[in-house]
């Protein structure tokens, strides 16, 4: 019986409340614009945070407040932005999708200071000692981004540092915020040459730490034929509305720190070309001279 | 006037000696959530101390009913649905009368529901055999004093900001700190004596 009492007074009860709420939902509503729901089907409904506000429903306020882009949600893609942009009323934006990008190719080619074997975090690692890693820019490889990412496009590749798969990439940068170290950039997904390496420091430094770092010489600056590639604060950096996609700097890096990483074979080509080049250069520039000098003469 | 000095009693010690926060430790959720600006923060006191008043006060009834139908094992769910249905009214009534503030407050607002001076407060009258006027008195002290620890939290965090203090204390360490140190202040009440 006391069960039977127990299992009434709280229906009662419920049924009050639900009563009250549903009559108090009536007198407080507050109207919403039908564009805010519309708006949010067309987002990723991943909750990522990528766009900057608390969960879709945030950025679908914030599009529709005309305080975000309509392109806000890149998990969505190009063709819901253009959606949103239809519910705004507005042009689609144009513009290439991005996907994140992992400047380090050190991982384990990077030397250990130490052993860490605490909480397999990056951030926590990162606290002990300045983290267990010799270079103080190198990717830690405990998968923080990994953790980080919903799309599951981030793991650890065979050297120890994470990598991003591109097709599966949505460019919401959780991966960034994740990472200590701030490896993490967003390229253009058209383009296929990076930098491998985010070591500022310095010559010797930087080539001490790591048998992949970029160690700042700047050849690559000078094989660059399009002005694309410059040493910034002492590692490359390209500049990718230049860059298009010669490799010329992948082959000439003696560090092996930009990608797609040359062989060896495609190096000693590249070298006995250009040696080639020179040489020819050279003959030229001697004909030129000695035609000037018999140049005078002639006169 | 026996009344009214059990009530000064009552209220002294929820403000000050029994702080909700700082002496039992409920509700720290918010405490530590929504102390980062000094407006929040005020929100947040008044919005706990109204959901706590209205949440004394109705579950002091359904007590009632409780113990008529010989249910006071039910207390726990019963007070949790009555404080899930405040604090759903509390936010409709918020959404449409301050919207600045149903903002401010955001997911903090619907965690009320959980937020454990709420419910402790349900049953700390229960236990203390209040009748209903004590029990109202309790909620509503209890959340001022609860208004009173967040916004004195709050202004402290807000000068923090400008303090030096070694980078792995940053945020919520110090923080915690703070809070602890604070609870210790709050300590010195412990010995009023009223009457």
């Amino acid at each position: 019986m006391n069960i039977a009492y127990a299992v009434i007074l709280l229906g009662v009860l419920g049924a009050l409340f639900g009563l009250i709420l549903a009559i108090a939902s009536k007198i407080f509503e507050v109207k919403k614009d039908p564009r805010e729901e519309a708006i949010l089907s067309h987002l990723a409904g991943a909750n990522c945070g990528g766009c900057g506000y608390p969960g879709c429903g945030g950025c679908a306020a914030a599009i529709l407040a005309g305080d975000a882009p309509v392109n806000a949600c890149a998990p969505a893609g190009p063709e819901n932005a253009a959606a949103i942009a239809e519910i705004m009323g507005m042009a689609a934006p144009t513009g290439e999708r991005q996907v994140a990008f992992v400047r380090c190719n050190g991982g384990t080619n990077a030397k250990k200071r130490f052993e860490y074997v605490g909480v397999k975090d990056c951030i926590s690692a990162t606290k002990v000692a300045a983290g267990p890693l010799e270079c103080d820019f190198g990717c830690l490889g405990f998968g923080s981004c990994v953790a980080a990412c919903q799309f599951g496009a981030m793991s650890i590749g065979p050297n120890g540092a994470a990598v991003v798969d591109p097709e599966k990439c949505t460019a919401c940068m959780a991966c960034a915020k994740a990472c200590p170290r701030h490896l993490i950039t967003s390229v253009p997904v058209s383009k296929k040459v990076h930098v491998l390496c985010a070591n500022q420091e310095k010559g010797k430094a930087a080539m001490s730490v790591c048998s992949n770092s970029c160690i700042g010489c700047g050849l690559c600056q000078k094989e660059c034929k399009k002005d694309a590639i410059h040493v910034v604060n002492g590692v490359a950096v390209i500049d990718y509305d230049k860059c298009v996609g010669c490799k010329l700097c992948t082959k000439v890096c003696p560090r092996d720190a930009i990608s797609p990483v040359a062989t060896a074979e495609e190096k000693e080509k590249y070298k006995a070309i250009k040696k080639a080049q020179a040489e020819k250069a050279k003959a030229a520039a001697e004909a030129a001279a000695k035609a000037a000098a018999e140049a005078p003469k002639a006169e | 006037m026996e009344q009214i000095t059990n009530l000064l009693a009552i209220t002294l010690g929820a403000v000050l000696a029994n702080n909700f926060i700082f002496s039992q430790f409920l509700g720290i959720c918010p405490f530590l959530g929504v102390s980062k600006k000094v407006d929040t923060a005020v929100g947040m006191g008044v919005a706990v101390t109204f959901v706590m008043g209205l949440a004394s006060a109705i579950t002091w009834l359904v007590n009632l009913l409780l113990v008529q139908l010989g249910l006071e094992y039910m207390q726990t769910v019963a007070f949790i649905l009555v404080i899930a249905s405040l604090v759903q009214f509390i936010e409709m009534f918020l959404q449409k009368a301050m919207p600045t503030l149903y903002t401010a407050l955001g997911v903090y607002l619907p965690l009320i529901t959980t937020n454990c001076a709420v419910l402790g407060v349900a049953l700390l009258n229960i236990q203390n055999n209040y009748n209903f006027i004590e029990s109202v008195v309790y909620g509503i002290t209890g959340g001022l004093g609860f208004l009173l620890a967040i916004v004195l939290f709050a202004s402290i965090r807000e000068r923090l900001v400008f303090a030096e203090y070694p980078k792995a204390f940053e945020g919520f360490p110090i923080a915690l700190i703070t809070a602890g140190l604070m609870a210790l202040a709050f300590m010195g009440f412990s010995g009023l004596k009223i009457w």
